[in-house]
């Protein structure tokens, strides 16, 4: 790995004074939460900011408030360390503490932010090489290049969608909100991405994510499933959000099941979610909604596994989150 | 008192000290060479190519030399001199002259004031390719005849082929009741280790050349930095850092060393390179990705009556250790159980890929897994227990094999005796519900390469010592600590002869300057060889001292003993010097006290071309069986147990020991399940991964309990009857794995790394009625040379090539 390149940093005290300075660099500055995800990319120069402006001293970006009644409000520099250990979180949220608690290791979530994690880079095996690498494959098509190495013939950048979060806050119907120098916005996380490896986010770069909000439950029951090689460090190459809320009748009133990991968006697999709405829970309905699912994932060869097979896991991994919730009734 | 053992009870070997370096590398004291900084260095970056295979037509490094701060360049030309680690192949240039061989091939040299401008010089070199076609495959290696790799080798871009038969195979085979074929792959991998590679050179104003450098091999190291840089040797030392993990990967001269070193005479200032870990992935000389074919003829129990072994390297685009590596394909597979007749035929490939060379069990964990898994199918076949089958048809302790490797003892029926009890075996095997399985294998391996690299006579280890008249005892040796605790083993063995403390000793290694040679660390040669020279320098040191301390007490000399820092009359313990005393006692006779002990390996039965790899002064055994869960829905395969028997002969550290166990089973995870040294063959033979993110090793979270069992029945060419532990334990873990596969879910991987997906293609095939196995369906024909033929010792062969005549006659 090479060295980190000069840069100015600058660190805000107010998210006022945060916006204005994005605002004022201009396209060569980023925000940087815990630099998990942006200094490794620095230093592979597939991002060469001149200055960079951290978020981790906002005091209003750190706080978690709310319950399970009104629903969770996260800050967006909140440790993910923080998010797995929240006793708020884990009552009313667990989902969200569980697949914090699946994020790389403990060391780089003491050091990785929640609002880093629903914001991370697009990861592919041709673009997240050093710089000598990439230049021998004369780069591609993300950075520097002309080609996208995973699907030559393909106009778009086919990068992974690799943050465990994403497709869990698409299954709660998260809501993001974002500052800027021209006001706030939030936007639903569904809304926030974009299936394109390079255009990944709808967000324009000046915008700072400052909170999450988790609304209640309210009986809504949710999992999540991961697939990697190992049972720490390793991004998802298959991630499976199923959230459902079950009628007193035993039927499922609503459904949601997204997949990361195999898409540049996550990809919400309305299909599986149809399976599942007005029937009770059972094999058949299970199986139909899985079967979706594998339809539906169509990872490209540009992560580990062959990918192939992990198309292949598709199925069980959304049997095995469905098969959870319908034994947690 | 052979091998130290003279009857009288241990006070320091068999006991678990402490290493003598584990406070310094715990604290943060220990310097590695990357943590060394002189007045004025500069720093050094090769700039690779980024193209697999071709010519370089040009080279303009004027842009690079006029950037400010850079204070030199070197190409290819500047270091025109070939090297390389076997003298059968001096293939490597320190930076390419006139054709690249594989991306991540170094092209030029840069040496500057600080990293940064290294680097930015790199993008200011201009390189004009004209590419050549690539070779990525065993098979293409063994086909495309042009272009070449290089000009050498047997033809085309087939670097060797060898040929052994060992007695009348036809013979052998009509002999079997049972004959089965199979065929395996074994992908390649790499050593992984925490430290990357770093030197330091220093160009003195006498013109002597000091290098730091993190290399487990001093001494070749010397050799060719003397030859490439045409030095007198005598101006030339090489002084081995700490290593922070090695397994194999720092045995070669480096080209990142050779760079250094020169840009350091040009510039006459200090230069360091610190590898990145992309740079690693390039250095490799990691496990060769093997094809094989095993053909084997067995009695009604199990006792083999033939084996006809083949394999194929993909050698990657070097030489390295590669023909050694070929060869120890070859030849191990008949240490374990009798194998009456034997043929092996081996190929080694060029290809554009960084090279392949000794990884810990070099050239052996290939056709071990190979074997071990048909021995279970061989098993399965007959209807027996695969652990008892093994255990009824082991080689014979104190005999020589077909090959003419010559045994000393074998502990493999306790080290199976042990662990089938330990892990419920007979209740278990066969016995477990769908989806959990367990699995047996076997192994052994060398205790020390019988002969060196290169040819000579001398000794393959040597020790001083010196004691001084503070009764300080300072033992120097060429040997290097990669981490295995080779410092702490020469401490305890002289702390052992003397009766002194092990942390009194001051251990001065792998310094050309200060100590004598040693061959270096590979081949688990250190702890038997190095051991062995360390008791006879104490040996003569405590004749020294026994003589004057004798005269002091006036007591029959063989009353004096050494032990508690004492010197002391048997007869009455109380009379006596302490250890000072007795060395001062020493000196005053006999003057300053220092003595020698070297080590040379015994002389091999086998006198044919190709005897050279495979003897060892001793063989260390194991025995493994792993325990494992498989998702038949995934593919996934969970390694929960690893029970491991190790025969050790003796424990010089049993803590130490363990250690080395636990680490070969670890590394032995990562080589089953999940470790791929991959290219991207469409994709300019690029490594898919040069990253310890995507190269996928295993994490703490992977590890498996680990029981241990240390089987120890001394060895006499051991010292104080020790043999190896730094290889053999990892041998048996990926076939034990594999078996236990086969017993959870029925299906064959005939491949490492046993990867989910390969387990569910096997077990897909199976529901579908096919075979229900995962593996190559055969081996490229191949027209191998005529075979070297030896007649067995037990048939009356006296480890010569046989005459053509003798052969005819046989017919």
């Amino acid at each position: 790995m090479m060295r980190l390149p000069k840069f100015t940093y600058r660190v805000p005290k107010t998210i006022a004074d945060a916006v204005q300075m994005k605002a004022d660099c201009g396209d060569e500055s980023m925000f940087v939460a815990g630099g998990t995800d942006l200094y490794p990319n620095m230093k592979r120069r597939q991002q060469t900011p001149q200055t960079v402006i951290s978020v981790m001293r906002l005091a209003e970006l750190h706080s978690i408030s709310g319950d399970a009644e009104k629903g969770i409000t996260i800050g967006a520099s909140v440790l993910l360390t923080e998010v797995c250990d929240n006793p708020t979180i884990h009552h009313s949220h667990k989902v969200v503490a569980e697949a914090a608690h699946t994020i790389s290791t403990p060391l780089l979530r003491n050091m990785g932010t929640i609002g880093g994690n629903l914001l991370l880079d697009t990861r592919c095996n041709y673009y997240d090489q050093n710089y000598e690498w990439r230049k021998g494959i004369n780069f591609c098509l993300k950075k520097d290049g002309e080609v996208c190495w995973v699907a030559p013939g393909s106009a778009k950048c086919w990068a992974v969608q690799s943050s465990d979060l994403v497709p869990v806050m698409v299954a709660l119907g998260a809501q993001l909100k974002f500052v800027s120098t021209q006001g706030e916005r939030v936007v639903e996380a569904a809304e926030l991405y974009n299936d394109d490896g390079i255009n990944y986010l709808h967000k324009s770069p000046d915008e700072m994510l400052t909170e999450i909000y988790l609304p209640p439950m309210k009986g809504k029951r949710a999992v999540y499933k991961k697939l990697r090689r190992r049972g720490a460090f390793d991004f998802p190459v298959l991630g499976v959000a199923a959230m459902v809320e079950v009628a007193s009748d035993g039927t499922i009133a609503t459904a949601r099941i997204v997949l990361g990991g195999v898409a540049p968006a996550p990809i919400e697999v309305t299909d599986a979610e149809a399976a599942l709405v007005g029937q009770a829970f059972s094999q058949a309905t299970i199986e139909a909604a899985a079967e979706a699912c594998y339809i539906k994932a169509r990872p490209l060869d540009n992560t580990d596994f062959v990918m192939g097979w992990r198309k292949q896991m598709a199925r069980p991994f959304a049997r095995r989150a469905l098969v959870e919730l319908q034994s947690a009734l | 008192m052979k091998n130290g053992n003279n009857g009288k009870p241990l006070k320091v070997v068999g006991k678990p000290f402490r290493k003598v370096d584990a406070r310094a590398k715990c604290t943060g004291q220990t310097r590695f060479a990357d943590d060394i900084t002189l007045p004025r260095m500069l720093y050094a970056k090769l700039l690779r190519s980024h193209v697999p295979h071709a010519l370089i037509k040009s080279i303009d490094v004027s842009k690079a030399l006029a950037l400010p701060g850079v204070v030199a360049v070197i190409t290819g030309k500047d270091l025109p001199i070939a090297y390389g680690i076997l003298p059968v192949s001096q293939d490597e240039h320190a930076l390419c002259i006139d054709k690249v061989r594989f991306i991540g091939d170094p092209v030029a040299a840069i040496a500057a004031i600080d990293e940064d401008t290294a680097f930015a010089a790199m993008d200011l070199i201009a390189v004009e390719y004209q590419r050549l076609k690539t070779i990525s495959t065993i098979e293409e290696g063994l086909h495309i005849e042009e272009p070449r790799i290089h000009e050498y080798g047997d033809s085309g871009n087939v670097h060797k082929k060898v040929s052994l038969e060992f007695g009348d195979m036809d013979e052998g085979f009509a002999a079997a009741d049972h004959i089965r074929e199979d065929f395996f792959f074994y992908e390649g991998n790499t050593h992984l280790p925490i430290e990357q590679h770093a030197a330091l050179a220093h160009y003195d104003a006498d013109e002597k050349l000091t290098l730091w450098s993190s290399t487990q091999t001093p001494h070749y190291v010397h050799r060719a930095l003397a030859k490439v840089l045409e030095l007198a040797p005598t101006h030339v030392r090489i002084i081995a850092t700490p290593n922070g993990g090695g397994f194999g990967g720092k045995s070669d001269p480096f080209n990142h060393e050779v760079a250094v070193a020169k840009l350091a005479m040009i510039t006459g200032r200090p230069v360091k390179i610190t590898l990145t870990r992309e740079e690693v992935f390039y250095c490799h000389r990691g496990r060769h990705p093997v094809l094989m074919s095993i053909k084997t003829g067995v009695k009604k129990d199990g006792a083999i009556t033939a084996m006809h072994f083949r394999s194929f390297l993909d050698g990657g685009a070097y030489g390295s250790y590669g023909v050694a590596s070929t060869f120890y394909t070859g030849a191990l597979q008949t240490v374990t159980y009798t194998v009456p007749r034997y043929k092996f035929e081996g190929a080694r490939l060029f290809t554009n890929k960084p090279p392949c060379g000794p990884k810990r069990g070099h050239g052996t964990p290939q056709p071990r897994f190979a074997l071990e898994v048909q021995i279970d199918k061989i098993a399965d076949d007959l209807g027996l227990d695969p652990a008892k089958m093994r255990r009824n048809n082991l080689a014979a302790a104190h005999s020589v094999t077909a090959n003419y490797l010559r045994l000393g003892t074998i502990g493999l029926g306790e080290c199976i005796d042990k662990i089938v009890a330990a892990s419920d075996w007979q209740n278990k095997f066969k016995k477990l519900p769908y989806g959990k399985g367990i699995g047996i294998a076997c192994s052994s391996y060398l205790c020390g390469a019988g002969l060196p690299i290169y040819w000579n006579s001398m000794p393959h280890s040597g020790v001083q010592l010196r004691l001084d008249r503070q009764g300080g005892v300072c033992v120097m040796c060429g040997s290097t600590d990669i981490g295995q605790g080779s410092d702490s083993v020469l401490a305890y063995i002289v702390a052992e002869v003397l009766g002194i403390d092990p942390f009194d000793i001051r251990v001065i290694t792998a310094d050309t300057d200060l100590t004598p040679v040693d061959l270096g660390s590979y081949s688990s040669r250190v702890t038997l060889m190095t051991g062995n020279a360390a008791l006879q320098a104490a040996e003569r040191a405590r004749e020294l001292l026994t003589v004057a301390v004798a005269e002091k007490l006036q007591a029959p000399i063989e009353n004096i003993s050494f032990a508690e820092r004492r010197v002391f009359d048997v007869e009455n313990p109380e009379v006596g010097v302490t250890f000072a005393e007795a060395v001062v006692l020493a000196e005053s006779k006999f003057g300053t006290i220092g003595t020698v002990g070297s080590y040379s390996p015994p002389r091999s039965p086998g006198k044919f071309k190709g005897a050279g790899v495979g003897p060892s002064p001793a063989y260390s055994y194991s025995a493994a069986i792993a325990e494992v869960d498989v998702d038949a829905d995934t593919g996934i395969t969970t390694v929960e147990r690893i029970w491991i028997g190790h025969d050790i002969g003796r424990s010089i550290n049993p803590a130490l020991v363990m250690g080395q166990v636990e680490g070969g089973v670890y590394m032995g995870l990562g080589e089953v399940l999940m470790e791929e040294m991959v290219y991207r063959g469409n994709r300019n033979v690029v490594h898919k991964f040069p990253s310890m993110l995507e190269y996928k090793s295993p994490t703490t979270m992977e590890m498996c309990e680990v029981k241990t069992f240390l089987i120890e029945d001394p060895d006499p060419n051991g010292p104080f009857g020790a043999k190896e532990v730094g290889q053999g334990p990892l041998l048996p873990v990926m076939p034990a794995v594999v078996n236990a596969i086969y017993d959870a879910v029925g299906v064959r991987v005939d491949e490492v790394p046993a990867t989910p997906e390969k387990v569910l293609a096997a077990l897909r095939a199976k529901a579908q009625g096919k075979e229900g196995r995962y593996g190559p369906q055969g081996v490229p024909a191949t027209n191998w040379p005529e075979p070297l033929k030896v007649l067995p010792p037990a048939e009356g062969g006296d480890g010569r090539e046989m005459p053509r005549e003798a052969v005819h006659l046989r017919d």
